[in-house]
């Protein structure tokens, strides 16, 4: 038998998430729930110290959280008698789950996800009620990461699991007509948390909690619960990705593009790892976006030098990325490829008809992009416009660190 | 638990429909009464007139005082609802997904109060 302290630290990383998703649907209410799994994880400290570990401790501890909540509501049943009312059904209700049931546990699991992921929640809502219940990071930790007020983080959550109440948001797993639309609400939430690590990586990190390791884990987590090709395109993108941590700031925190990085510090394991997943992706026959916005980051990885990419392949890849997300980003994206093909002039014509339809007139990737073709074409004096537009949209400071380095470096 | 749909709709674009596709709306919109009928999800609903035919009261002080039109000037008005019973949001957001007028503006989805 191993020192319950020791293990109720490990059971708390390891299982506490799936205890409160058992519990949510057994208390329906996410604020009982929370404090249900706090008190029993309290009374674990206490009694494992002096009676060792349970056979089954998740079961155990579901069972004892679900017991301290109905006595919560008899308590408070003094004060309000629905309150009491609640803890008789909840009481009466029992629960005849198998302990050792696996996929109620993953079910239960999933419901966390989706119903935190649920598009009725405000986008930044769902954000950080995912970050809160399904990863178990503390407000303080997501306000850190976000650069937001605790506060107003903890109000952001607050309202979510308010609407979940009071517009009955079903905690389910959506049914199979409905998986599709909604599984991409929640792989979008999985992304925009990768992102906000991903581009924060650089700078003052050290105080921030690792987002693109959470998202990555979220990923692997689904994956093993659902077999849906989208899933493993997305866990092979931010993988291949994020191969490139290292390579892709200097120790000052300014921006490498991929061309000029030192790929001999890309980690080649999430490399192989991200191109297993991809193949495995592809095998299924149902490519989506996040497959092929992969299969575009694995072109990259497979470079051994930057003149080896194949841009050709990388702008038929763009092709069907285009064919299923009409977005004008995907088109500036894919006029970059067809810059690095056919030349700066072939790729400044696309950019300058993407920016005449006027949605990305905001976007400071559009102005340094086409800077950077206006560079490369000589033409100097409009480049210093672009890049000074871009430099007055960009919004994080190694970029604007970039474009101003770049301006600066521009020919008279 | 009921849930209320608000229909808005732009009225200017309503008044400019060709005479067909406007019966084609009150038709289907008609049937979509006996959609919700025939599932045991229909509880009451009805169209409005114009936000021109509007009066709103307001009580200051002691008086009420009453004002030609809306409550807010809007881009779109709210033309009619539908009051539907449903399990959750899910099911509710499914039902309201297959209203008519969903094609002509936005539906607001919005959880009935309980007060007792």
């Amino acid at each position: 038998m191993t020192l319950a302290p020791v293990s109720i630290d490990d059971l708390y990383r390891r299982d506490s998430r799936q205890v409160l998703a058992t519990l949510i649907r057994l208390l329906g209410d996410f604020d009982l729930a929370e404090e249900a799994l706090q008190d029993a994880f309290a009374v674990a400290a206490e009694r494992w110290a002096r009676d060792g570990v349970p056979d089954n401790p998740r079961a155990w501890l579901v069972s004892t959280g679900r017991f301290k909540a109905i006595d919560k509501l008899r308590r408070r049943a003094r004060f309000d008698a629905a309150q009491g009312e609640l803890a008789d059904r909840l009481y009466d209700e029992g629960t005849d789950d198998d302990p050792d049931d696996r996929p109620q546990i993953e079910d239960d699991y999933l419901r966390l996800i989706f119903t935190c992921c649920h598009p009725a929640l405000a986008a930044d809502a769902r954000i950080a009620l995912t970050l809160r219940e399904v990863c178990g990071l503390t407000t303080e930790e997501i306000a850190r990461a976000f650069l937001t007020g605790a506060p107003t983080l903890a109000q952001r959550i607050v309202r979510a699991k308010a609407k979940i109440r009071d517009a009955r948001i079903p905690y389910a797993v959506p049914e199979a007509g409905a998986l599709a639309e909604r599984l991409g609400s929640v792989l979008q939430v999985v992304y925009l948390v990768f992102n906000e690590g991903y581009s924060a990586s650089s700078g003052n990190s050290l105080t921030r909690v690792d987002l693109t390791g959470e998202a990555i884990r979220l990923a692997r987590l689904l994956r093993q619960m659902l077999a849906e090709p989208e899933v493993t395109g997305l866990l092979a993108l931010m993988l291949l990705q994020n191969s490139r941590r290292e390579a892709r700031a200097t120790s000052d925190g300014d921006l490498i593009l991929l061309d000029e990085q030192d790929r001999s510090l890309w980690r080649q394991d999430a490399i192989d790892e991200g191109l297993a997943l991809l193949g495995d992706a592809f095998r299924s026959g149902r490519v989506g976006p996040y497959t092929l916005q992969a299969a575009i980051a694995a072109e990259h990885a497979r470079a051994a030098r930057p003149e080896d990419t194949d841009w050709g392949r990388i702008v038929q890849i763009y092709d069907a990325l285009t064919q299923i997300v009409a977005s004008p980003v995907v088109d500036l994206n894919r006029a970059v490829a067809v810059a690095m093909r056919d030349g700066p002039a072939a790729g400044l014509a696309q950019i300058e008809a993407i920016a005449a339809q006027g949605q990305l007139r905001g976007y400071h990737l559009l102005h340094s992009a086409k800077a950077d073709l206006l560079r490369r074409l000589g033409r100097y004096g409009e480049a210093r416009d672009a890049y000074r537009t871009a430099l007055n949209l960009a919004e994080q400071e190694p970029e604007k660190r970039f474009l101003a380095n770049r301006l600066r470096d521009l020919p008279a | 638990m009921r849930y209320l749909f608000l229909i808005y709709l732009d009225e200017d674009a309503l008044d400019r429909m060709a005479p067909d596709a406007y019966d084609a709306l009150v038709r289907d919109s008609l049937a979509y009464d006996d959609y919700l009928r025939e599932r045991g999800k229909y509880i009451a609903s009805d169209a409005l007139q114009p936000v021109r035919t509007a009066t709103t009261l307001r009580m200051p002080g002691d008086d009420v005082l009453t004002t030609d039109g809306p409550f807010a000037e809007t881009k779109e008005q709210l033309g009619g609802f539908f009051l539907v019973e449903a399990d959750n949001l899910d099911e509710a957001t499914q039902l309201a997904a297959k209203c008519p007028c969903i094609r002509h503006g936005s539906i607001e989805v919005r959880p009935v109060k309980e007060l007792v």
